[in-house]
């Protein structure tokens, strides 16, 4: 599904990715590990086309996309999520779901501004499939509120539901436990699985080990920049290196 | 509902004010509310400044100017080539200063703005240099010319009005959110698939487009240009209408633009204090009403009637 190939990033001296290589297999949820300052963030935002990388390859479904603009992506399945949640903080919760479905619409400026009929039929199926994903996120209460407004949890389910919307084959979620409390963590663990069931790709980037354990497939573990090691769960919970790492030895 | 009370007041207004000086601001608040209105969708909506818009609004009076009074051409065909002309130039401007972010850009658009202002000033064969270009023909259907106020009057009224009821169109469907994206959170835009390069650059060249008309309107009312109407002063007092007026809101550009033309025109009274009083006013404007008069009216009209009680709710 989403293969990254030998990848290296440099930023000035400093080597924040070195040859890290994985597969992200479809239908899986993949976790991303490893201490502050691994290249976590620094990778999926080569994989989103948000930096360019030094040197390395990302293939999505076989297709070389490494030097394919952000904006572009989305289009051929790829979404993300953010660490900080972005969302469009001054429009409506059910707007932010609609703009997901922009590359799934087409009306350009002159038909917008004439209203033309296929553009108001376009309009309204926007707004229907939106308050779909509204559902899905279970925020459909929430529609007409400010996004702004919103506590960091429902914006957290606000950001997904906008993702899903685009109508991915693979979604990058960066840290999606950061800043909820337990019962919101258990909520976004249902979530995610439910994103996989409905054939979704995961991969994420998260620091909460009993989410991580819980729900992934597989877990890549970077540290320093480097691959320490792929596996299972349970292999990663047995790798000595990996325990050192993060126990500080070695 | 706000568009029918507004276009039946551009209907009556005239019963009211028929007085040549009084409809010959209105002509004003008229131009001004397309201009501004066309800026606001830049500045406002996709959130890029342009400090050189007076240039697009000049090109288009000097396009329109030029090709009927030297070369004789049909006022609305000269309009439309005037459009088509602005449109291509922000294009090919636009897709390499739109790169630029916040004090850049706004160099940068300011710089366009000169450059062009130097044009008007300079190719004296063609515009007439500094002393301008006369002899510009009234925009005519038929043989029913628009030459008078009243008539002017209503002819740019109906520009206005359709330029604002396009744009509610425009900001209330995908691209008006996408764009409010854009001003919101670019990153997120760009995962989500808004193109907002692309976006940018189309905004820019509408704006730039719709300010090109409004100049074309101008020329054939006036029947006269001269450069010093386009210059850098004008494109400052355009983004302050905007602010004033209120940032992404449509009827926002409407008010910023009436005040901005109304206001000299009251001041003259205090003479030569008019420019002191028009800057304090503009101070305390931003200060108190940061949301524009669009936000700030509601706003101040809802204090009142808490502090003064529902009794005098009528005064407020």
């Amino acid at each position: 599904m989403l293969e990254v190939r030998e990848l290296t990033q440099r930023f000035g001296g400093i080597t924040a990715l070195e040859d890290v290589s994985f597969n992200a297999r479809k239908g899986d949820i993949t976790g991303v590990i490893g201490p502050n300052g691994a290249g976590k963030t620094t990778l999926f935002n080569i994989i989103t086309g948000i930096y360019s990388q030094t040197s390395g390859s990302v293939h999505l479904q076989g297709e070389d996309i490494s030097r394919v603009p952000a904006e572009m992506l989305a289009a051929r399945g790829l979404v993300r999520t953010f660490q900080n949640i972005e969302l469009f903080g001054n429009m409506s919760v059910l707007e932010n779901v609609m703009l997901g479905l922009h590359t799934r619409s087409s009306s350009g400026i002159f038909s917008c501004m004439t209203k033309m009929p296929w553009h108001l039929k376009e309009e309204r199926n926007i707004r229907q499939q939106a308050f779909e994903w509204l559902e899905f996120s279970g925020i459909t209460d929430l529609a007409g509120q400010k996004a702004a407004n919103l506590p960091f949890g429902k914006g957290r389910l606000l950001e997904i539901a906008r993702a899903m919307a685009v109508n991915p084959s693979i979604m990058l979620m960066d840290e999606p436990a950061a800043g909820l409390n337990n019962s919101e963590t258990r909520m976004l663990a249902a979530l995610i699985r439910k994103i996989r069931d409905t054939g979704v790709t995961v991969v994420m980037v998260e620091h909460d080990m009993e989410l991580v354990m819980d729900i992934c497939d597989r877990i890549l573990v970077l540290n320093l920049g480097r691959m320490l090691a792929e596996g299972t769960p349970r292999e990663i919970q047995e790798n000595p290196a990996v325990v050192a790492a993060y126990l500080g030895e070695g | 509902m706000k568009f029918l009370v507004l276009a039946l007041l551009v209907l009556l207004l005239p019963l009211v004010a028929h007085e040549g000086y009084l409809l010959n601001v209105l002509v004003f608040v008229g131009i001004h509310s397309i201009l501004a209105l066309a800026l606001n969708l830049l500045l406002g909506y996709a959130g890029q400044i342009s400090l050189g818009h007076a240039g697009f609004f000049g090109l288009g009076a000097y396009i329109s100017g030029i090709l009927t009074a030297t070369y004789s051409l049909n006022p609305w065909l000269a309009m439309v080539i005037a459009a088509a002309a602005v449109t291509l130039l922000a294009f090919a401007v636009g897709f390499p200063i739109l790169k630029l972010k916040g004090h850049y850009l706004a160099m940068a658009t300011l710089g366009l703005g000169i450059i062009i202002y130097i044009v008007f000033n300079e190719a004296v064969d063609q515009t007439g240099g500094p002393s301008g270009l006369s002899g510009i023909p009234n925009l005519s259907i038929g043989a029913y010319s628009f030459d008078s106020d009243m008539r002017n009057y209503y002819l740019i009224w109906t520009f206005a009005l359709v330029a604002i009821g396009l744009s509610l169109n425009l900001v209330h469907s995908r691209i008006g959110r996408a764009l409010r994206a854009i001003h919101d959170s670019e990153v997120a835009a760009r995962v989500i698939g808004v193109n907002a390069r692309l976006l940018k650059v189309q905004i820019f060249a509408l704006s730039a487009a719709l300010s090109a008309v409004a100049g074309s309107l101008y020329a054939h009312t006036m029947t006269f240009v001269a450069p010093a109407s386009f210059g850098f002063n004008f494109s400052v007092e355009l983004v302050t209408m905007v602010i004033i007026g209120g940032l992404a809101s449509i009827y926002g550009s409407l008010l910023g633009a009436a005040l901005l033309t109304v206001l000299p025109e009251l001041l003259r009274a205090f003479q030569d204090y008019d420019i002191i009083i028009y800057g304090l006013l503009l101070i305390l404007m931003t200060m108190f009403l940061p949301g524009g008069l669009a936000k700030g009216l509601p706003q101040a009209a809802s204090y009142l009637k808490t502090k003064f009680g529902k009794g005098s709710s009528a005064d407020a």
